[in-house]
């Protein structure tokens, strides 16, 4: 068991997750006080002792998962716990599925079922919402469709996106709710519920389909390749210009209370910080009482400046995402600034910030800024210097010496004169100049990306290519 | 360690146990909770729970307390809390009190030893519970609001459970408290705490647990009502609000459906109440139109 743990240990820390010695230490000491059958207990012990942020209980849990469930000394508890809600199952198809199981577990994948047949079997387990139904149609539906070819190095998604496809998730959910309708006459509180209720029990099962596919490649291959052909970014170290839908929302939610907690960071290190300059008019009189020796210094309330942000971001189709990511975490710390104003471009260039200005929440506002923003002058491909000769024409005057310009894009021109003498413009204007490129670093100056000619004119070109970097630039910022 | 009582033991031998014990004094907990608290005894560790508002994350504590029927000591954490506060603080008013009434009598020396004796002592939250005889459960709410350098003060309770004064020694624990340690996220905790800690984190319950926890809360509700309102809160939860309603929320608006003398919720009662379970007006009107198809 101990040598076991240290492997998942290594994994963990395979995947970004800091685990101290102190924690291993805790685990081991842990394991002694659970049952080793009681897969729960086991997941808990360990999560509580080696993950201390939520952010990394996902990829614990998928590590946990290929590490411990697929050993079949550890294989979920029996019957007993699920299945609560049988009660509601009619007898017939309770039967019904109760054979299927029967026949799946024993027989396996010599006694295969025709696909109508688990077709009709997924949408009663849908229906009925019995639990314990969903791990034999998930073994099933994988011996099925998923075809499974031993030793192929691959993480599973590809399987589980042949299975998905056959089964046909979205389509199930609009036959039963067109079934519920034709039923009775629903109200459009009761539709959303039941839908609500379907929806949580696919993506139950949809769950259990991909718990099996990855049982079945560790047995196939074992833990430790597995892990490390699934192994995934922490959410923090994601990039995100190549991000994925799902890699996009966790962001997104991770995107929320960072911000929240960088405000409150920001907010301190500017009241505690104690480095006013010496006042001399309090330090004479309150040593009057002290007969005329200054014991006691006074210092001034140091009254640090918020710099006035110009954020001037290239939306176009690849950067989008990265622009929307700063723009939002820009915003949500404009308490620390004293204004933000923010600019949009492709080819043309539009002001958005009075966007922001009527939302109530950054996020709602960028999400509008896509359908409110002029940004097309010709052809909707990027065009830096048509875009940097605009803003210069329309509001190069408000740049003043209080105020930092951050242009964010990748530079990539699409072969267009870079327009760079505005930067030079804007810098000798503007207190700082800072360009954040969400391209890794060897890619600059490659194809058609000018970003060295317009580094010249920067205070600092910065590699912004996760939310942990993003972070860091903020930070300074401010 | 081997000189102390361990409080694991005693009070909950299994995952099973703190369970029912929690059921007992009306705190539905799931697999994970009652598991971690069940660690927490055993391995003599703090627990840091964290999680969103209103997930029962110091109602915990409160109920861990209450089952083990063990004394609990709070400490509520703000900024600008120091030692004083938290730890101990010397009775300086009654010191001076004692060296005016004995001025001539005795040496400086007898003085010193009589001045820093433990009646001088007034002790604060982490003293009390280190010292405490009885079993206590000791909790540190919103740690996150304290500054990261006074969590530094916390290190030593927690870790070593004793607490050094200067002037008197290290006081040691007899008895381990359990210690249940609350943030809401508003900042990072340092490592070297969380290190020392077990981690929980709380999210929203599932259906089955919060419908439970309306029956059990909220008297004189019905399974049907009550099912209504767990499904209708998750449908909420789902809809990307800017505060999605937590669990007291839930709560309240279960017992404002049972004041109204309200069987079953439709469009109309939910519209009419939803200011109960959300905080903005604009989650209120998101709510109305995708959950009701209504103009709130």
């Amino acid at each position: 068991m101990l040598e076991l743990l240290s492997g998942f240990v290594d994994e963990l820390r395979a995947a970004g997750l800091p685990v101290s010695s102190t924690e291993h230490l805790d685990a081991a000491r842990a394991v002694h006080h659970v049952a080793m059958e009681d897969r729960e207990a086991l997941r808990t012990a360990l999560g509580a002792t080696l993950v201390k942020s939520a952010a990394h209980w996902p990829a614990f849990e998928t590590a946990f998962e290929i590490y411990f469930s697929a050993r079949a000394e550890l294989r979920p508890r029996a019957g007993g716990t699920s299945g609560a809600p049988g009660a509601a199952e009619p007898p017939s198809s309770r039967a019904l599925l109760a054979e299927a199981a029967a026949a799946l577990s024993g027989a396996g994948p010599s006694e295969p079922m025709s696909g109508a047949e688990l077709a009709a079997l997924l949408l009663d387990a849908i229906r009925q919402g019995g639990r314990s139904i969903g791990a034999v149609l998930a073994r099933s539906a994988v011996d099925r469709y998923a075809g499974i070819e031993p030793g192929r190095p691959v993480g599973g998604a590809y399987y589980l996106y042949r299975t998905l496809r056959h089964l046909d998730l979205d389509g199930l959910l609009e036959r039963l709710l067109d079934e519920a309708r034709g039923e009775e006459e629903l109200t459009p509180l009761e539709e959303r519920l039941l839908a609500d209720e379907y929806r949580a029990r696919i993506a139950a099962l949809r769950k259990a389909i991909e718990a099996e596919i990855r049982h079945r490649l560790v047995s196939d291959r074992g833990a430790e390749a597995l892990a490390r052909s699934v192994r995934r970014a922490l959410p923090e170290d994601v990039d995100v210009m190549h991000a994925s839908r799902e890699e996009l929302a966790a962001l997104h939610r991770t995107l929320h209370p960072l911000s929240r907690k960088l405000a409150v960071r920001l907010g301190r290190t500017r009241r505690h910080r104690r480095r006013g300059s010496l006042d001399f008019r309090a330090t004479m009189r309150r040593s009057l009482s002290t007969g005329g020796v200054p014991v006691e210094p006074r210092f001034r309330h140091p009254r640090p400046s918020r710099p006035e942000i110009f954020v001037i971001a290239d939306i176009s189709g690849s950067v989008a995402s990265f622009a929307r990511f700063t723009l939002e975490l820009v915003y949500a710390l404009s308490t620390q600034f004293s204004k933000v104003r923010s600019f949009v471009f492709v080819d043309g260039i539009d002001e958005v910030t009075h966007v922001f200005e009527r939302a109530d929440d950054p996020a709602a506002a960028v999400r509008r800024i896509t359908a409110e923003a002029d940004v097309v002058w010709l052809d909707g491909h990027s065009d830096y210097g048509h875009a940097l000769e605009e803003f210069d024409r329309r509001w190069g005057d408000e740049v003043t010496s209080r105020a930092t310009v951050l242009v964010l894009g990748d530079a990539r021109n699409n072969y267009h004169a870079s327009g760079a003498w505005v930067l030079s413009e804007l810098q000798r204007q503007a207190r700082h100049v800072y360009w954040l490129n969400p391209e890794p670093r060897q890619y600059w100056g490659s194809g058609d990306s000018i970003v060295d000619e317009y580094a010249v004119h920067c205070d600092a070109v910065v590699e912004c290519r996760t939310l942990r970097q993003l972070e860091r630039f903020v930070t300074e910022l401010a | 360690m081997s000189t102390r009582e361990g409080l694991g033991g005693s009070t909950f031998s299994s995952i099973e146990e703190v369970r029912e014990g929690l059921a007992r004094v009306g705190y539905v907990a799931d697999e994970r909770i009652a598991g971690v608290v069940h660690l927490a005894g055993r391995l003599e560790k703090p627990v840091l729970v964290e999680g969103p508002a209103g997930t029962g994350k110091t109602q915990l504590a409160k109920s861990v307390a209450e089952a083990a029927g063990w004394r609990l000591i709070r400490l509520q954490c703000y900024e600008g809390l120091d030692e004083a506060k938290a730890l101990y603080e010397w009775n300086y008013r009654k010191q001076l009190l004692r060296i005016q009434a004995e001025r001539s009598a005795s040496s400086w020396q007898e003085l010193e030893e009589d001045i820093f004796a433990e009646e001088f002592l007034l002790t604060r939250p982490l003293l009390e519970a280190i010292r405490s005889d009885e079993p206590v459960v000791l909790l540190v709410d919103e740690i996150d609001r304290v500054e990261l350098e006074t969590e530094a003060l916390l290190l030593e309770v927690l870790s070593e459970y004793q607490v050094s004064i200067p002037e008197l020694g290290t006081v040691r624990a007899t008895r381990v408290p359990m210690v249940f340690l609350t943030s809401n996220n508003t900042r990072e905790l340092s490592e070297a705490l969380k290190r020392r800690c077990l981690y929980l984190h709380v999210d929203y319950p599932d259906l089955e647990r919060e419908r439970e926890i309306v029956l059990r809360r909220v008297p004189g509700i019905d399974d049907e009502l009550a099912d209504q309102i767990a499904r209708i809160v998750r449908s909420l939860r789902s809809l990307e609000l800017r505060k999605p309603p937590s669990i007291a929320e839930t709560l309240d608006w279960a017992r404002t459906l049972v004041i109204l003398g309200i069987q079953s919720v439709d469009a109309v009662s939910t519209t009419g109440t939803l200011h109960v379970l959300l905080k903005y007006r604009q989650d209120i009107e998101r709510a109305a139109k995708e959950l009701l198809a209504a103009d709130a």
